[in-house]
C-alpha cells in the first residue's frame, strides 16, 4: 500500500505540472466521442504527457470524466504500468521474467540497487535514475536483459554494470 | 513492373530489434540505393523468425542463405560480397552447436527441421507493414470465402470440426465458444482478442502480432461474422510498443482496402477493430478481468456464470479468444477441418507455439505439432543444454504450470498429458532448467509473482499465496521444517480449490509439481539445511557461502 | 473490397512481387551468373539483367537467378550455369545480353540445351 503522503511530490508543482500540459490533456479528453469506459485510455495519455500521475492530475481526470477520485486512484494503484511518483531522467528496467531469472537477473538487480543506493521502484536522490523491475520484455534470447531509457543491454554480466551506469552519468551513451 | 532478383529479409521482431536490426536495415538500404541496386535488390523488414538466440537474422531469397548474429557493422561486407559479388559471407553462417558445422540453408538447420508452422506461417516471410504481401499469400481469402459463400453456422461448424482448442492455456474448444455466443441473441455483440500476454517468459503472441498482424485481424472479422458481432477489441499490453505500432498500421491498411469497415465484400456484414491497452496486470489475462479492464476499471475477475458468451463487455454477449487461436483460423477456413486435424494427438489437434528459453542452446520461438516429445523440442530443436550442463527440469505454463522432470521428457505433449503430470500447457512458455537451478527457488520466484499479481478480490488467492510465498522464503533461508512441507501441500490444495479465477486455481502448481518430483531437494533444505544447487543462501552470508563452495 | 474477384486480382499482382521468396526451397531451376571481378568486367551485369528481364517477360515461375563468385573459366566470361534439379549442370560461356535471352527461350522454356554456347570440356561437350 502506498503512503498517501508520497502521492504529493515535494517538487515545485507549478513547474512540474504546467498549465500547457493540463490543456493538452483536457483537449484529448474533450475530443473523445464518449467518456464512458475511457479511464485507462486517458490515464495512459496523462502519463505520456506528465511522465507520471500525481494526485492533482488524478483528481483533474476524475472531474473531467465525472467519476470519483477514489475510482481513479483505485485504477492507478491496480496497474503496474501507472506510476504516481515522478521518474528519474533515465528509467532502468531490469527484466525479471523467468528466462532472465534463471540466468541471474536477481543478482543484476541487487548490484544495481547497491550501485545506485535505491531499491526497485525508487529514484536516486539526484533524480538521474529510477530503478524498476519489469515482467518479461520478450528478449529471452538475450537474457539477462536490462533496458536503460530505450537502449536494451543483453547478456549483461555483473561486472559490466558500473560501466553501463557510468556512460549515463557522464552523458556519453 | 521490375522484378527484383534478390530479397533480403531482415528480422524486425523485438529480440532482433533490440539488437539494432533497424540500424542494420538502414545501413543495407543506404548501400543498395547509393550503388544503384534498388531495382534488383529488396531489403525487407519482417517479423520474428523465431531463432532469437542468434539474432539479428537475415534470410536471403532465392539463394536461401541464412545469416545469424548480424551487426550493423556487417552491412558493408554483406553488400560487397553477397549483393555485388554473389559470394556468401562464411563468418555469418550458422554453426550447429553439436556438430560444429556451418549450415547455409534454413531448411537444413535442426532448429527448423521438426517445426510445423501454421500460426507462424507468415512470420519472417512477409513485411508485416505491407498488406499486399499478406494478400499475396492468400491473406483475406478466407474472409472473402466466408462472406460470399458461407452462413455463420457453417463457419462455426468448420471450426468445431477442426477441434481447435484455445491456445491461451485453458484449451476450451473454440468452435463451441463461438456457438455459445452465436446462440445468445442480442443486437450488439463483441469479439475480443486477448493479447495480454502476461506469462513472464513467453512471447508467442507478441511475435505473431509483430510478424503477421493481418492474420489476427482477418480471423477476428471471421469470428465477428460467425457470432454476429460488429465490433472487435484487441486488448494488448502497453509494454509491447512494436506490436502496437504494427497493429495500428495493419488496421489502417485494412480499412483503406475495405477489409475492415462497412459492407465487406458487398455483404451486409460490417466490422471494425479497436485497440485497448492493458496496463500491466497479469490477472487481466483472465477473460472477465480483461473485460472489466476494457470497461476502464480495475481488472478484477467476476464469478462465472454468467459467462462472457451470455453477458460480457457492457453486458453484451462477448467472445474472447487468444492471439494464437485466431492466427490458426484463416488456414482452417481455407484448407478445411480435416487438413488441420491431420496434425496432432487424439484430443489436441494442430500445432502449438512455444517460447523456448532458459538454459538451452537455441532460445527462440518454435511451433511444433501437438504430440511432439519434450525431448525433441529441447535436444533437437533447442540444440541441447547450454555449456554441456545436465537437464534438470522443464517448466511449462509459467506461473500456472509446473516443472517436468527428466524422466518424463518422452511423453507426447498436449493439453491433457501436461495436466496429468501436474503441469499445464499454459500460453506456451517453456523454460529449461539445469542442475544449477534450485527447485525451491523457482517455486519462490513464481509465488512472488502471483502474490504480487493477485488482484486481492478473493481471500484464498490474496492471503493463501502470500502465506505460500512466506513458507518458501522460510525454507530457502534455512529455517524450514518438515511440517512446512506438509503445510505447502494442504494450503496449496486449498488455494487451488477455493480461488475465484484461473490465477489462484493454478498458482500453487509450481510448488505442488516440484514437491512431487523433487521432494528430496525440499527435504535437504529443511532437514540438512543444504541447497544442493547452491542457490538458496540458507541464512548464511555471502562470505560463508564462498568458503563452503571453495572447500 | 467489393468481391472475391477483386481480392484475387490484388493477390495475383502482389504474388509476383514476392514469389521469389518461395523459390529455392523446392525443385526449381537455378541459373547462376559468375560475378567475380573478371565476370563483371566482361559484362556479367548486363547478362544478368537480361536473364531477369526475360524471366519476367515470360512469367517463368520455376526458375531463379543467383549471382555467384568466380567460376574459374575466366577465358570465356561472362559465364552462366543452368542447374535443373536432378540433372547435370550445363555451363555456358561468352554469354552476352542477347545470348542470355536465347538461353531462357531455348533452355528454360523449351528444355533444349543451347549447344553452341556450351563451353568445350564441360560436362556436355567432352
Amino acid at each position: 500500500m502506498l503512503d498517501p503522503l508520497k502521492l504529493q511530490p515535494q517538487n515545485d508543482l507549478e513547474k512540474e505540472l504546467p498549465k500547457e500540459k493540463y490543456d493538452e490533456l483536457e483537449e484529448y479528453i474533450n475530443q473523445l466521442p464518449e467518456t464512458e469506459g475511457t479511464l485507462i485510455q486517458v490515464l495512459h495519455k496523462a502519463q505520456e504527457i506528465f511522465g507520471y500521475l500525481p494526485r492533482d492530475v488524478q483528481l483533474f481526470i476524475a472531474r473531467k470524466l465525472g467519476v470519483s477520485g477514489a475510482k481513479v486512484y483505485g485504477v492507478v494503484s491496480f496497474y503496474n504500468y501507472f506510476d504516481d511518483r515522478p521518474r528519474g531522467e533515465y528509467l532502468i528496467n531490469v527484466c525479471t521474467g523467468t528466462a532472465c531469472f534463471v540466468k541471474g537477473s536477481s543478482n543484476i538487480m541487487e548490484i544495481l540497487s547497491d550501485e545506485l543506493g535505491v531499491k526497485s521502484g525508487e529514484t536516486t536522490a539526484d533524480g538521474k535514475f529510477t530503478l524498476n523491475g519489469v515482467r518479461c520484455i520478450g528478449a529471452c534470447g538475450l537474457a539477462p536483459v536490462i533496458v536503460v531509457g530505450d537502449k536494451v543491454y543483453g547478456r549483461v554480466k555483473p561486472e559490466e554494470i558500473t560501466g553501463i551506469l557510468g556512460k549515463y552519468r557522464r552523458e556519453e551513451h | 513492373m521490375k522484378r527484383h532478383r534478390l530479397h533480403m529479409l531482415v528480422c524486425g521482431g523485438t529480440g532482433c530489434h533490440s539488437q539494432d536490426s533497424e540500424k542494420l536495415i538502414k545501413a543495407l538500404d543506404i548501400l543498395v540505393k547509393k550503388n544503384g541496386y534498388e531495382d534488383e535488390v529488396k531489403i525487407v523488414n519482417t517479423g520474428c523468425f523465431g531463432f532469437c538466440e542468434k539474432g539479428p537474422i537475415i534470410k536471403v531469397h532465392p539463394d536461401n542463405i541464412f545469416y545469424v548474429d548480424v551487426k550493423p557493422s556487417h552491412a558493408k561486407k554483406i553488400f560487397e560480397e553477397h549483393i555485388v559479388k554473389g559470394r556468401k559471407v562464411e563468418e555469418l553462417l550458422y554453426e550447429e552447436p553439436n556438430f560444429h558445422q556451418k549450415v547455409e540453408h534454413q531448411r537444413d538447420m535442426s532448429f527448423y527441421k521438426k517445426q510445423h508452422r501454421i500460426a507462424l506461417r507468415n512470420c519472417g516471410l512477409i513485411d508485416p507493414e505491407n498488406i499486399e504481401e499478406y494478400i499475396a499469400l492468400d491473406g483475406y481469402l478466407a474472409l472473402g470465402k466466408v462472406l460470399s459463400k458461407m452462413t455463420p453456422m457453417e463457419v462455426i461448424e468448420i471450426v468445431k470440426k477442426s477441434e481447435l482448442r484455445g491456445r491461451g492455456g485453458g484449451g476450451f474448444p473454440t468452435g463451441y465458444k463461438w456457438e455459445l455466443t452465436y446462440k445468445n441473441n442480442n443486437d450488439v455483440k463483441y469479439i475480443i482478442c486477448n493479447a495480454d500476454e502476461g506469462d513472464p517468459g513467453a512471447f508467442m503472441d507478441r511475435s505473431i502480432l509483430e510478424g503477421d498482424p493481418h492474420s489476427v485481424l482477418e480471423a477476428m472479422s471471421i469470428a465477428g461474422y460467425a457470432i454476429g458481432a460488429q465490433k472487435g477489441f484487441i486488448y494488448i499490453r502497453a509494454e509491447y510498443p512494436l506490436a502496437i505500432h504494427r497493429l495500428n498500421v495493419a488496421i489502417n491498411q485494412a480499412r483503406e482496402y475495405g477489409l475492415l469497415g462497412s459492407n465487406l465484400f458487398d455483404s451486409n456484414f460490417s466490422f471494425d477493430i479497436e485497440l485497448k491497452y492493458g496496463a500491466g496486470a497479469f490477472v487481466c489475462g483472465e477473460e472477465t478481468a480483461l473485460i472489466n479492464s476494457i470497461e476502464g476499471g480495475r481488472g478484477e475477475p467476476n464469478a462465472k456464470p454468467p459467462f462472457p458468451a451470455e453477458s460480457g463487455l457492457w453486458n453484451r454477449p462477448t467472445c474472447v479468444n487468444n492471439v494464437e487461436t485466431f492466427a490458426n483460423i484463416p488456414s482452417i477456413i481455407l484448407r478445411g477441418a480435416d487438413w488441420f486435424k491431420e496434425v496432432g494427438t487424439e484430443k489436441s489437434k494442430g500445432t502449438k507455439v512455444f517460447a523456448l528459453a532458459g538454459k538451452v542452446n537455441n532460445v527462440g520461438l518454435v511451433e511444433v505439432p501437438m504430440g511432439t516429445k519434450l525431448r525433441d523440442i529441447v535436444y533437437e530443436i533447442g540444440g541441447g543444454i547450454k555449456d554441456g550442463h545436465k537437464l534438470k527440469a522443464i517448466q511449462t505454463g509459467g506461473p500456472s504450470g509446473g516443472c517436468i522432470p527428466e524422466f518424463l521428457l518422452d511423453i507426447p505433449i498436449d493439453y491433457d498429458s501436461l495436466t496429468s503430470i501436474g503441469s499445464m500447457m499454459g500460453s506456451g512458455g517453456m523454460i529449461v532448467l539445469d542442475e544449477n537451478d534450485c527447485m525451491v527457488n523457482i517455486s519462490k520466484f513464481y509465488l512472488e509473482f502471483t502474490e504480487e499479481e493477485s488482484c486481492g478480490k478473493c481471500t484464498p488467492c490474496r492471503i493463501g499465496n502470500k502465506r505460500l510465498h512466506e513458507i518458501l522464503i522460510k525454507i530457502s533461508d534455512g529455517n524450514g521444517t518438515e511440517e512446512d512441507l506438509e503445510r505447502l501441500v494442504t494450503l496449496g490444495q486449498m488455494v487451488k480449490e477455493n480461488s475465484l479465477c484461473g490465477l489462484g486455481q493454478s498458482s500453487p502448481n509450481p510448488i505442488l509439481s516440484t514437491l512431487k518430483y523433487f521432494h528430496d531437494e525440499y527435504v535437504q533444505h529443511v532437514k540438512e539445511k543444504i541447497c544442493p544447487a547452491g542457490v538458496c543462501k540458507m541464512g548464511k552470508s555471502e562470505k560463508e557461502l564462498k568458503v563452503r563452495i571453495e572447500n | 473490397m467489393k468481391s472475391l474477384e477483386e481480392l484475387k486480382e490484388i493477390r495475383e499482382k502482389a504474388q509476383k512481387k514476392i514469389d521469389l521468396r518461395k523459390l529455392g526451397d523446392k525443385d526449381d531451376i537455378k541459373i547462376m551468373v559468375g560475378m567475380g571481378t573478371c565476370g563483371i568486367a566482361a559484362g556479367a551485369r548486363g547478362t544478368m539483367e537480361s536473364l531477369l528481364e526475360e524471366i519476367n517477360k515470360n512469367s517463368i515461375e520455376n526458375a531463379y537467378v543467383v549471382q555467384v563468385g568466380c567460376m574459374g573459366q575466366c577465358h570465356c566470361e561472362p559465364l552462366v550455369q543452368v542447374n535443373y534439379p536432378n540433372k547435370e549442370p550445363v555451363l555456358y560461356g561468352n554469354v552476352t545480353s542477347e545470348k542470355a535471352s536465347e538461353i531462357i527461350k531455348q533452355h528454360i522454356l523449351e528444355g533444349k540445351v543451347v549447344e553452341a554456347l556450351v563451353i568445350e570440356g564441360s560436362v556436355h561437350k567432352n
